[in-house]
């Protein structure tokens, strides 16, 4: 058994907050810089430099990479043997968000009541999903997201019958709509699977994944790649003024589903495609 | 082709600007957003006057991120347009000018763009660190209560954006992503 104190998470996740809005991973940085090496326009080149050179301000300067530092996700993977002490978990990582955002000058972005719509100052409440895993560890991962992008998403309640053609012409569907709203290049979450809520989830998922590890399932690690390159075939471009690179990356999670379903669903991501983990 | 211009615009900037010119925008615009439009719209419905003269201005379709201590503005990028798009015709018709944001706009907007002689710019989207840079004043001169979206009379100097959809109504968008597409 292991104790954790909820002091300890607020403090953690304040740090997450800030650092997942100023600073990208290596993995995304690396994409960015080979897809400048690959863009055929000279538009798009001259975008993508200002993208890399964004996020050296931002890193420099302390100025979050994108105004919108996003509706703070996080995905907690609670080991059964740890024990919280001091207080409610959820409220801790709440408390966490609050003090980042504020303290970190991030933009506060949410409203208390989605028709009333007044903003609550400080960014809370998070969106929190927990998942119960065997062991003494706690894992925290924040993804704060952008709408621009998230507004783009979309869900597909496909046919058994649509098949691997259906998942790809929906995948296309949805960053074809998407094209300059969604700040191409983006990074593609796709759930496939499950019920209309996990398969949400799993693609909300996916784009914590970092976009040099393919997924561990042949199959799905072939479509990933074949997507990449339809979605980078379409010609939206950096910002949707037109070239090759429209996405940086596809990443796929599934989960077993019903014998008369095929849920996919497209969750998209702008460039700044942000994430922090901790571990106690 | 990169081009020089100051805001307020007039009528012979606009009549040379064309969709894919680079431009680099120096003097005031406005900052607003979804709750501002909606206010502005509720005001003029009640008769009321705009919180800034519209007339010959640019709007940013912007929510900054605070600014650090000793700084004018936090990271400040575009908004998604297309969300701003049921207002805008009505702005137009009473001298709006230009709007910068990313993104689509409906045929509705387009047509009021047309008609008024006016342009849409595209800054680049999620580039708010470096866009931030371009902005060296800000001042809230209404709505404060909401944050973010109020609304602020901003100086900018050499602001980069291009232009998306020109007064004659060339759609850069439309025409961009065909050039590069691969079947």
């Amino acid at each position: 058994m292991k104790t954790v104190n909820v002091s300890d998470i607020t403090d953690a996740v304040k740090d997450m907050c800030i650092e997942a809005t100023h600073y990208l991973s290596e993995d995304m940085k690396e994409a960015l810089a080979s897809s400048k090496e690959k863009e055929s326009s000279e538009l798009g080149k001259k975008i993508l430099s200002q993208l890399e050179d964004n996020l050296d301000i931002a890193s420099t300067d302390m100025i979050p990479i994108c105004q919108d530092t996003g509706m703070a996700v996080f995905f907690v993977e609670l080991g059964q043997d740890v024990h919280i002490e001091g207080g409610s978990l959820s409220d801790a990582i709440n408390e966490g968000v609050r003090r980042g955002y504020t303290e970190g000058f991030l933009r506060k972005s949410v409203v208390s009541d989605p028709l009333i719509r007044v903003n609550t100052k400080d960014n809370t409440p998070a969106v929190i999903h927990y998942d119960i895993v065997p062991g003494d560890t706690l894992k925290i991962v924040i993804a704060p997201k952008g709408f621009g992008s998230e507004n783009t998403s979309r869900i597909f309640m496909l046919k058994p019958a649509d098949g691997i053609e259906g998942v790809k012409n929906a995948v296309l569907t949805a960053v074809k709509e998407a094209g300059p709203n969604a700040c191409p290049p983006m990074v593609i979450g796709v759930g496939i699977g499950g019920t209309f809520e996990k398969c949400a989830m799993l693609a909300k998922k996916a784009l914590t994944r970092p976009l040099n590890v393919r997924s561990d399932l042949e199959h799905i690690a072939s479509l990933e790649e074949e997507l990449l390159e339809k979605i980078n075939n379409t010609g939206i471009g950096p910002a949707g003024l037109g070239g090759n690179t429209t996405a940086l990356g596809v990443n796929i999670e599934t989960y077993p589903t019903h014998i008369a379903g095929l849920p996919v669903a497209v969750n998209i991501c702008c460039h700044v495609n942000r994430h922090a983990t901790r571990e106690f | 082709m990169d081009i020089h211009i100051k805001a307020p615009l007039d009528e012979e900037t606009i009549k040379n600007l064309h969709a894919g010119d680079m431009v680099y925008i120096s003097g005031t615009v406005y900052s607003a957003r979804d709750a501002a439009h909606k206010r502005m719209d509720e005001a003029l419905d009640q008769g009321k006057e705009l919180p800034f003269d519209v007339k010959n201005n640019i709007v940013y379709y912007l929510g900054p991120s605070p600014a650090r201590e000793g700084r004018v503005i936090g990271s400040a990028g575009p908004t998604t347009s297309g969300r701003m798009d049921r207002y805008t015709p009505r702005l137009l018709s009473l001298g709006l000018k230009g709007m910068i944001g990313k993104g689509k706009r409906s045929p509705e907007v387009k047509k009021a763009i047309i008609e008024n002689k006016a342009v849409y710019f595209a800054a680049i989207g999620g580039a708010g660190a470096l866009l931030s840079k371009a902005i060296v004043s800000s001042e809230t001169i209404a709505y404060e209560d909401l944050g973010t979206e109020a609304i602020r009379k901003l100086e900018v100097v050499d602001l980069p954006a291009i232009v998306v959809i020109d007064s004659e109504g060339n759609d850069l968008y439309e025409t961009a992503s065909e050039r590069f597409k691969k079947e």
